[in-house]
């Protein structure tokens, strides 16, 4: 493969793009799909065929908004449909280069203006499971300049010089990675992407894998150049299975058009990758845990250094980086490390997905520069808090960040910053709560899930996020005292401080910050016995509740 | 268990277990396929039982101890038969924040039994999931695998009485 015949590659998927007048592009990725959105794509070809429109409807992946779903772009007017039934295929297809169909405009309002489209520039406009029309939007040309125009020093060079940061949640230098493990001796070397997108209410990875996984690929391959590596492992969640399939499509597809293989675009790189898959443990995220998992292990961490970049995947020098940052490799090296530096702030560069949940307007997957303020993604982009309610706090983070009240909305998005103010910027999950939530049962969800999800290794971990969660739920039920809150604050600090992974070392977190910024909702558990957002059940009220599930589940 | 480097033969003619073979066979007898093959007995049998760990640690020469920890250290593995039918609530962040735990409640009531459990004619199993990844659409319930999303609990138990009906 070169560049001439990528060229005729894009130059054949545009001849038949030409044949048609109109491209009705249908989401399935798992939202849509789940709501049958393969039928009307069926139905409306079907349709536009039966009025004599030369159009062709397309499969697609995310186009973001979600709680619009099923969602349909009508190429080239541009035009978007939400809440598309089967039975609005007829409507659909003859409104083809008429007046749109005004009944099912999706209602997005200002859910575009602001995002930026880099990692997801593909997503909703190429079809998934076919690697020519990726081709055709520029696809692998990165990884063809970078073999054979780029030494791999100069590769690791640009990704340097564009900032690019681990998009997982760490935020380690990705630059810098590649650097150490390139560094290091060794005669296998091993590329992994991390796609145990654990974090719950976090569906970025399951969007760029189900959307535009070749983009993925052509990322680890180009690491892989970079490194000196032959051989990569995709690591995904087994509750994925849309996304697992569409790999293993985009893998063949790929091996098939030679870009994966023995002597890749006539080069002596080699380089092939297979699909692992996660079975359903928070704590695989981590990257030694998730090393053990691919080697058919227990997925328990160990103790770093050796860090995976020295000692990684059966002891050899392996590099470890998530599905966005491998995402973000192709521009760099197509359009160059200083074209990416120029979005973002000093220390955070580029853009960052974000997916935006919970108690708002217009929830879905949203792409937005480093540096935009928490107010503008939440009320401008997702339209505030529905039905009348107040804003409370957004939580960013997951089980390892914490929860932000609205004197914090006016912050900037940065890692430093997320940081600075008690959270951090984790994989992308950003969850907005309204006046309906009470902290103290946010704080205690957080911990069940960190003390379920805690391997069992260390004893700070197992044993403290045990006694953090009975801790919260005695205050939870206003049977607490002050003395149990000191208990807690100390064993958020020990636990903290003593874990051996992250999950551990940040479990304490969205106790600390709730703490940090909601402390008059614990003290108004513990001294006044009554939950302020009315969610958590104290006194009589818990015990007639408790009493009538007993009988109710045991009857 | 003997010492040898022999595969067992297969525990039965149930065609299922050649596909389980397959899976061992693709990745070479390797015991890095420990994971991989549990997998495909999960999604052949819908469960795994201690002859099928027994088999598969077997015939990839890892220690029963080792193949029965992973079996019981991933949430994913069921060591248990599911009902007829599986409901399985998301208790994912965005949906909890939407009311999940309701939810939960709500089908521990219709079901008489708790998340992990099955009922007692076998006819329906109750779990819970972290995350499917549906968030936008939050709350969601799986109906055997199947999606429903921004699910309420009246909606929800007369999906499970649709299933208890003879």
């Amino acid at each position: 493969m070169n560049v001439e015949e990528l060229q005729q590659i894009a130059a054949a998927v545009e001849g038949e793009r030409a044949q048609y007048e109109y491209e009705v592009n249908v989401c399935m990725g798992t939202s849509c799909l789940a709501q049958h959105s393969d039928r009307i794509r069926e139905a409306i070809e079907k349709e536009a065929a039966g009025c004599g429109k030369k159009c062709r409807a397309r499969r697609t992946g995310c186009m973001g908004p979600c709680a619009a779903g099923p969602m349909v772009l009508v190429e080239p007017a541009g035009i978007r449909y939400g809440h598309v039934l089967e039975t609005d295929a007829k409507e659909i297809a003859e409104s083809l280069g008429r007046k749109p169909v005004a009944r099912l405009d999706p209602q997005l309002g200002s859910y575009f203006e602001g995002q930026h489209f880099r990692v997801l520039e593909n997503v909703g406009h190429i079809d998934p499971e076919n690697v020519e029309e990726y081709i055709a939007r520029g696809g692998y040309e990165a990884l063809v300049k970078a073999l054979t125009e780029m030494t791999p020093a100069q590769v690791i060079e640009q990704i340097a010089k564009s900032g690019l940061r681990g998009r997982g949640g760490g935020g380690y230098p990705t630059g810098l990675k590649w650097d150490t493990v390139a560094k290091v001796k060794g005669a296998q070397k091993y590329v992994i992407c991390n796609g145990d997108e654990g974090d719950p209410g976090a569906f970025m990875d399951r969007s760029v894998l189900e959307s535009d996984p070749q983009r993925v690929i052509e990322g680890m391959a180009i690491a892989a150049y970079a490194i000196g590596a032959t051989k990569g492992y995709i690591y995904v969640r087994a509750e994925y299975p849309l996304a697992v399939q569409r790999l293993t499509v985009a893998i063949q597809q790929a091996r098939r058009r030679g870009f994966l293989g023995n002597g890749i675009c006539e080069t002596t790189f080699s380089f092939d990758v297979d699909i692992r898959l996660g079975a359903g443990a928070f704590v695989c995220g981590e990257e030694t845990a998730l090393i053990a998992s691919i080697e058919g292990k227990r997925g328990t961490p160990r103790p770093r250094p050796p860090y995976p970049a020295v000692s990684g995947l059966w002891g050899a020098p392996t590099l470890i980086n998530n599905v966005e940052t491998f995402a973000n490799v192709a521009p760099v090296i197509r359009k160059g490390g200083e074209w990416f530096a120029s979005m973002g702030t000093a220390r955070s560069k580029g853009t960052k997905v974000f997916a935006l949940t919970g108690k708002i307007e217009r929830t879905g997957l949203v792409e937005v520069p480093m540096g935009m303020t928490l107010r503008q993604i939440i009320f401008g982009i997702g339209g505030g808090v529905p039905d009348g309610h107040k804003f409370k706090a957004v939580q960013t983070g997951g089980p390892s960040g914490g929860c932000l009240p609205e004197e914090h909305l006016d912050l900037s998005i940065s890692y430093d910053a997320l940081i600075t103010a008690g959270s951090m910027m984790g994989s992308g999950g950003m969850i907005v709560m309204d006046d309906t939530s009470c902290m103290v049962s946010v704080a205690r969800f957080f911990m069940e899930f960190c003390m379920t999800e805690s391997c069992g290794k260390c004893v700070p971990c197992r044993a403290g996020t045990v006694q953090m969660y009975e801790l919260l739920t005695k205050i939870c039920q206003g049977e607490a005292t002050r003395r149990d809150l000191e208990k807690l604050e100390e064993l958020c600090e020990v636990v903290g401080a003593t874990s051996l992974c992250g999950l551990g070392q940040t479990a304490p977190n969205p106790v600390l910050s709730t703490l940090r910024y909601f402390r008059h909702e614990y003290l108004a558990h513990i001294d006044e016995k009554r939950c302020p957002a009315g969610v958590c059940e104290i006194g009589d009220a818990r015990r007639l509740a408790h009493d009538a599930a007993r009988t109710e589940v045991h009857a | 268990m003997p010492l040898t480097t022999e595969r067992p033969p297969l525990p039965s003619e149930d065609r299922r277990w050649r596909i389980v073979n397959g899976t061992m066979r693709k990745h070479g007898y390797s015991r890095n396929a420990l994971i991989e093959t549990l997998h495909t007995v999960q999604s052949s049998f819908g469960y795994l039982d201690e002859p099928s760990i027994r088999f598969v640690a077997r015939s990839l020469r890892v220690p029963l101890s080792q193949a029965y920890g992973v079996a019981t250290f991933y949430h994913f593995f069921s060591l248990k038969p599911p009902g007829k039918h599986t409901c399985t609530v998301c208790l994912g962040t965005a949906c909890y924040i939407r009311g999940s735990d309701k939810l939960v409640v709500e089908a521990e009531k219709r079901l008489h039994i708790h998340p992990g459990e099955t009922t007692p004619d076998g006819e329906v199993s109750l779990a819970t999931v972290r995350c499917v990844g549906d968030c936008g659409r939050a709350p969601v319930v799986l109906f055997d695998g199947e999606l429903s999303a921004q699910m309420e609990p009246a909606r929800l138990t007369a999906r499970l009485d649709a299933w208890r009906k003879p």
